[in-house]
């Protein structure tokens, strides 16, 4: 298989003030495909936008490689690193802070092309235009501010930025949990279309578990910092191994009629433990409902359960 | 079904505006019986937190005004009652969670200290008995070691806890009905799905009604008996959970719910959208205001408001091609 994007033991430790370290990423490791999209799903502190943000060389890694296309772009520093970004370029969450509110549009979009010395000026400016249109924008609308757009519009303003330097990869971090449903379904289907048309490759983040089975050919399951379980978007949902898997779409609220009024049908009791204190077994192991004694000292490796997919349980 | 505890009548509510009058809440009715889960499904905007606002005469004002209509509760009209009254209930016979137990809560105090306020507002008790009283109700939304957490501050707790303490307090004074305005949003999955549980056990438990408001029709899925979905300030179709999620009347209710991305759906076939954008309130037309969206729109749709067309005895939908076309099965 021939990755454009690959993770290997990718770790990003931060010290706490007293002492103490917070494993957010603690042992990543995975390949996307030219062309595919990988999603990583989980709860907030498991470590998802950490991992797309390493992947991006804006949080600091502590261990591990992350080669794009060969270039091991974990590895690169100062100029050679501003050299390799328009080759990897980023979605983020919110609509409305990750956009200057002071420049226009067409500017915002512009940026990385001047700041990275993409083509000559009067070309820029064309592309810009061109890139509008791609992301079904009016190129017209280039002379506007941030503020005179909505949600969804404004996420397709961040998406033609991201697409401004003809990148091989994308990150996408939550790219549309700020939007409402009817709006998400226009922006979602762009974003599949444009990799349809394009060929990009996708690192796509999210907690929606229907988003990324729209979305992602491939859906990593973090917990605490480590992949609990790997599997491709159909595997997964047919047949879950892991049991925080299993909880998680369990508890995905859904208009599917044996969940009506059910009440939510918790599963899992309580929260994920503290990623300072990580406990000595498998970290799943406080809110598990199957857990044995052996999955309180010793932890699971990711293990292959099926072909092409593995789950880090004892038991799965 | 039992006599409602809440029924809200023709409701509406303008809000002055630099582009001209906004009607935030436009002929707005709905009732929830004891124990019954009414959830208000809708994008930003459509006024369902305002719908909430009202109920607890909270609407700023100025520039926000309750321009006609009731809200009767307990045989009181709640838009004409003195602000000392409304005091007296809000908090009480009405709690209200809301969606950021972060900044619901006040960071100076402890847990305990807080909820033995809300008693202590609404009950005459010593401050003895209504520390006890704090600390039984954070056992019955199921935090571990109640007596302990009481003394936290709220953010030694994690989101789903502050969210239970929310509800411990909303509880304290044993209200008939409890608003809940997106209460889950802020939270994860697993932890929703706790949440919602509990909820769902008090009302059983205690015959609280309760509202929820949310923009998800997956939580509506799980926990509604009843729904009224709203847009552009109109509730544009209402009945039995059931049936308006598996025999949508109005096309926005049949868009909204095909533009979900769900787990069982292929996932190679695009996502239905609903085309355009949620209209600002200052420019709404004379007639249906989800119009220029639709699918079915024609030029009488332009022409008036469509009145709500009967499905079933307790089903309808405010869309004059139902009346015209089809009625389904």
């Amino acid at each position: 298989m021939n990755a454009l994007l690959s993770v290997r033991d990718l770790k990003v430790h931060f010290p706490t003030g007293n002492g103490g370290t917070v494993h957010a990423v603690d042992g990543v490791s995975f390949d996307i495909p030219r062309g595919r999209t990988l999603g990583i799903v989980g709860e907030s502190g498991s470590g998802k936008t950490t991992t797309a943000l390493a992947v991006m060389r804006l949080a600091p890694i502590t261990a591990g490689q992350v080669d794009l296309d060969g270039t091991p772009i974990s590895r690169l520093e100062g100029e050679e690193l501003r050299k390799a970004r328009p080759r990897f370029q980023m979605v983020f969450q919110d609509p409305f802070s990750s956009l200057n509110p002071r420049d226009r549009v067409g500017r915002i979009i512009r940026q990385p092309m001047d700041l990275l010395g993409l083509g000559d000026p009067a070309g820029r400016d064309r592309r810009v235009e061109d890139l509008l249109q791609q992301v079904g924008l009016r190129p017209e609308l280039k002379s506007l501010y941030p503020h005179q757009f909505s949600g969804g519009q404004r996420q397709r303003i961040g998406l033609a930025r991201a697409l401004a330097t003809q990148p091989d990869l994308i990150v996408f971090d939550e790219p549309v949990s700020a939007l409402d449903v009817a709006v998400q379904a226009q922006v979602l289907n762009l974003i599949r279309r444009l990799q349809r048309e394009t060929g990009l490759t996708y690192l796509f983040i999210s907690h929606d578990l229907g988003v990324v089975r729209h979305v992602c050919d491939e859906i990593a399951v973090m917990y605490l910092g480590q992949i609990v379980e790997k599997a491709s978007a159909a595997d997964l949902f047919a047949t879950p191994r892991h049991p925080y898997t299993q909880a998680l779409i369990a508890a995905a609220p859904s208009l599917l009629p044996e969940h009506r009024r059910r009440g939510g049908g918790a599963k899992l009791q309580g929260d994920p433990p503290s990623p300072v204190n990580l406990p000595k077994g498998c970290r799943f192991v406080s809110r598990c409902p199957i857990a044995v004694d052996r999955c309180r000292s010793v932890p699971p490796d990711l293990r292959q359960v099926n072909v092409g997919q593995a789950a880090a349980c004892h038991l799965a | 079904m039992a006599e409602p505890v809440l029924d809200i009548r023709n409701l509406k509510v303008d809000f002055a505006t630099r582009n001209g009058i906004a009607h935030v809440l436009d002929d707005i009715s709905l009732t929830v019986a004891p124990g019954e889960l009414l959830g208000i499904v809708g994008e930003s905007g459509c006024g369902k937190s305002m719908t909430a606002l009202s109920i607890l005469g909270l609407i700023p004002s100025p520039p926000g005004r309750i321009v006609g209509g009731s809200i009767m509760f307990q045989g009181r009209d709640l838009t004409k009652l003195p602000q000392a009254e409304m005091r007296r209930i809000r908090g009480g016979d009405i709690a209200m969670i809301f969606q950021e137990p972060m900044t619901s809560l006040n960071p100076v105090f402890t847990c305990g200290e807080q909820i033995a306020e809300a008693v202590r507002l609404h009950q005459s008790v010593s401050p003895k008995a209504a520390r006890a009283r704090a600390v039984e109700m954070l056992r019955a939304v199921g935090i571990p070691e109640p007596e302990l957490r009481a003394n936290a501050y709220p953010h030694q707790l994690s989101g789903g806890m502050r969210q239970r303490v929310m509800i411990a307090m909303a509880l304290s004074c044993e209200p008939k009905l409890l608003i809940a305005d997106e209460p889950t949003t802020a939270l994860d999955v697993t932890v929703q799905a706790q949440i919602f549980g509990l909820l769902d056990e008090l009302r059983s438990r205690t015959g609280t009604a309760i509202i929820l408001i949310t923009h998800d029709m997956g939580a509506i899925a799980e926990m509604a008996d009843k729904v009224a979905v709203m847009y552009a300030g109109r509730v544009i179709e209402h009945g039995p959970a059931d049936a308006v999620l598996d025999n949508p009347g109005h096309p926005y209710t049949r868009g909204l719910l095909a533009s979900i991305p769900r787990i069982d759906a292929d996932p190679d076939a695009d996502l239905p959208e609903i085309p355009g954008i949620v209209p600002a309130l200052t420019d709404l037309g004379r007639g249906c205001a989800f119009e220029p969206r639709c699918p079915l729109a024609t030029a009488a749709c332009r022409a008036a408001q469509p009145p709500h067309v009967a499905m079933s005895a307790d089903h309808s939908a405010a869309c004059i091609h139902l009346e015209a076309s089809e009625v389904p099965a």
